[in-house]
């Protein structure tokens, strides 16, 4: 069992109770400040070499973003976008794209392999892929689009936030590598208090709408942004304006699911029933005659 | 085994009732799990210095083994250096990505030698290496080396060799290696310290 800081919250697919007679632990948080991103992708290297992972070299797709979409072997990859404001400008918008670590996850909520997401106390979302089945259903989940299928092992990746780091009191690999200090990591109170300082900073730099992208729909995020168009969160590569889980999750995980275990639970009791007062069939002599005749 | 059509429907449906409320959730695992281990946990720790730019960032080494005179060493991890001030823990993509450096397969490992108008590298003891770059040194130096200028003055100079030094040395290694270049005459010198 990990420190009592990782104590399990939440399991996908697992009714018993998680434990939690410990009681709130600080929740922790990745705060990814855009607008002091240079786009190195020092936090890419640094992943790669803290997770043991290496993706295969691939090809240009016309943009900086390299390589140019997530995968079971990248766990976050910087989004570059050539945004045009009035005024004939030109603003070159980069964002890291990665797990958001929501408060009210979608993944595991979907998620049917008891296990294989876990959310711990501290709020990290979790894949543990050895009880991983390879069915997608995280992916279907995501408002992020984030978990991704191996071609190797069929099982689904995403980043940990450094879970094993941060259970023994270190920040992620990616926080510790940024060198413009984009990103900083700690309690989900400071770095609110943090990003609430470099919006400030931004609005007297002209950035009126600047704001923290923290959003309601999927109870909050663990990874948040400083967006200097904060009014517009689609501009940066489609990050959602408004995300939420899919409402088939719910339909599928909150109704049908009960529905369907209920009803089984009754052709359960009436066949023990009907056994219990008829009695079993018994075969008749044309049957037994048919099975005569198929057994020669 | 014989088994009748009513037995195959039977088994049939077993089986699926059975899978049916396993998939349902009426087998509930206890609710634990844990993190991946952590890597360091017993890891050697080294202070280098990253060998690429003049920025020189602190770097620490994790390697493998505590050691012992029968474990063999391997670095499995490389970080920036909190307590270095340059770079307080951070590094470049170029520094984050130092391991596969180390561990590189086409990483220069021994002196190489290749002859003018040859195709191939041969290989060189250090001792050979050493000798050779020494031999040419001296002969280059006491052909060229340029005591007086024409009007006479005393220049002590010798431009025809140039001396690269590297950007991670220490503040002593710096020291004596400008102290050996410049006395030896040589005036193009180059340790990269330019930030």
């Amino acid at each position: 069992m990990a420190s009592q800081s990782l104590d399990i919250a939440r399991r996908s697919a697992t009714t018993t109770q998680p434990p939690n007679v410990r009681g709130d632990v600080p929740k922790v948080a990745k705060l990814i400040d855009i607008s002091k991103c240079i786009g190195c992708k020092a936090c890419q290297a640094a992943c790669m070499e803290w997770n043991d992972y290496r993706d295969k070299v691939g090809t240009c797709n016309g943009t900086y973003n390299n390589p140019p979409d997530l995968d079971a072997d990248q766990w976050t990859v910087m989004r570059f976008t050539e945004y045009e404001p009035e005024g004939g400008k030109l603003e070159w918008l980069i964002r890291k794209d990665g797990c958001m670590h929501c408060a009210d996850p979608g993944c595991l909520k979907a998620c049917p392999a008891p296990g294989a997401i876990v959310q711990y106390g501290n709020g990290i979302v979790d894949f543990h892929e050895e009880h991983c089945i390879g069915c997608g259903y995280c992916i279907t989940g995501c408002p992020f689009d984030i978990p991704r299928l191996s071609k190797k092992d069929g099982k689904a990746y995403k980043c940990t936030l450094c879970s094993d780091r941060v259970a023994v009191g270190l920040e992620p690999a990616c926080i510790k590598s940024c060198p413009t200090g984009a990103l900083v990591f700690g309690t989900k109170d400071d770095m609110i208090h943090h990003a609430e300082g470099r919006i400030a900073d931004l609005n007297s730099r002209g950035f009126a709408q600047a704001a923290l992208y923290d959003p309601k729909g999927v109870g909050g995020t663990h990874v948040m942004y400083v967006l200097p168009h904060g009014d517009k969160p689609e501009i940066y590569d489609r990050l959602p304006k408004d995300p939420g889980i899919s409402p088939w999750v719910s339909v599928w995980k909150g109704v049908t699911k009960p529905i369907l275990g209920l009803g089984l639970g009754v052709i359960a009791l009436g066949g023990f029933i009907h056994y219990v007062t008829k009695g079993p069939n018994e075969a008749d002599d044309e049957d037994a005659k048919e099975d005569k005749h198929e057994r020669r | 085994m014989h088994v009748t059509r009513r037995q195959f429907f039977k088994l049939c449906g077993a089986s699926l009732g059975g899978s049916s409320i396993a998939l349902l959730g009426f087998s509930p695992a206890q609710a634990l799990a844990d993190v991946r281990t952590f890597k360091l946990e017993r890891t050697t720790e080294t202070r280098n210095t990253c060998p690429y730019c003049s920025v020189s960032c602190g770097l620490i080494m994790y390697s493998l083994g505590d050691q012992a005179k029968n474990a063999k060493s391997s670095i499995i991890h490389i970080e920036g250096d909190p307590d270095h001030p340059v770079n307080r823990g951070t590094l470049c993509p170029k520094g984050a990505g130092l391991l596969d450096f180390v561990h590189s397969d086409s990483r220069l490992q021994y002196p190489e030698y290749r002859a003018p108008g040859a195709k191939s590298w041969q290989r060189l003891s250090w001792d050979e290496a050493f000798s050779r770059i020494a031999r040419l040194v001296k002969d280059d130096r006491d052909k060229n080396f340029v005591a007086k200028n024409a009007a006479g003055a005393t220049v002590n100079r010798w431009i025809t060799t140039g001396f690269l030094a590297a950007s991670a040395s220490s503040n002593e290694s710096g020291y004596l290696t400008h102290k050996v270049v410049r006395s030896l005459g040589i005036l193009a010198f180059d340790n990269q310290a330019r930030v």
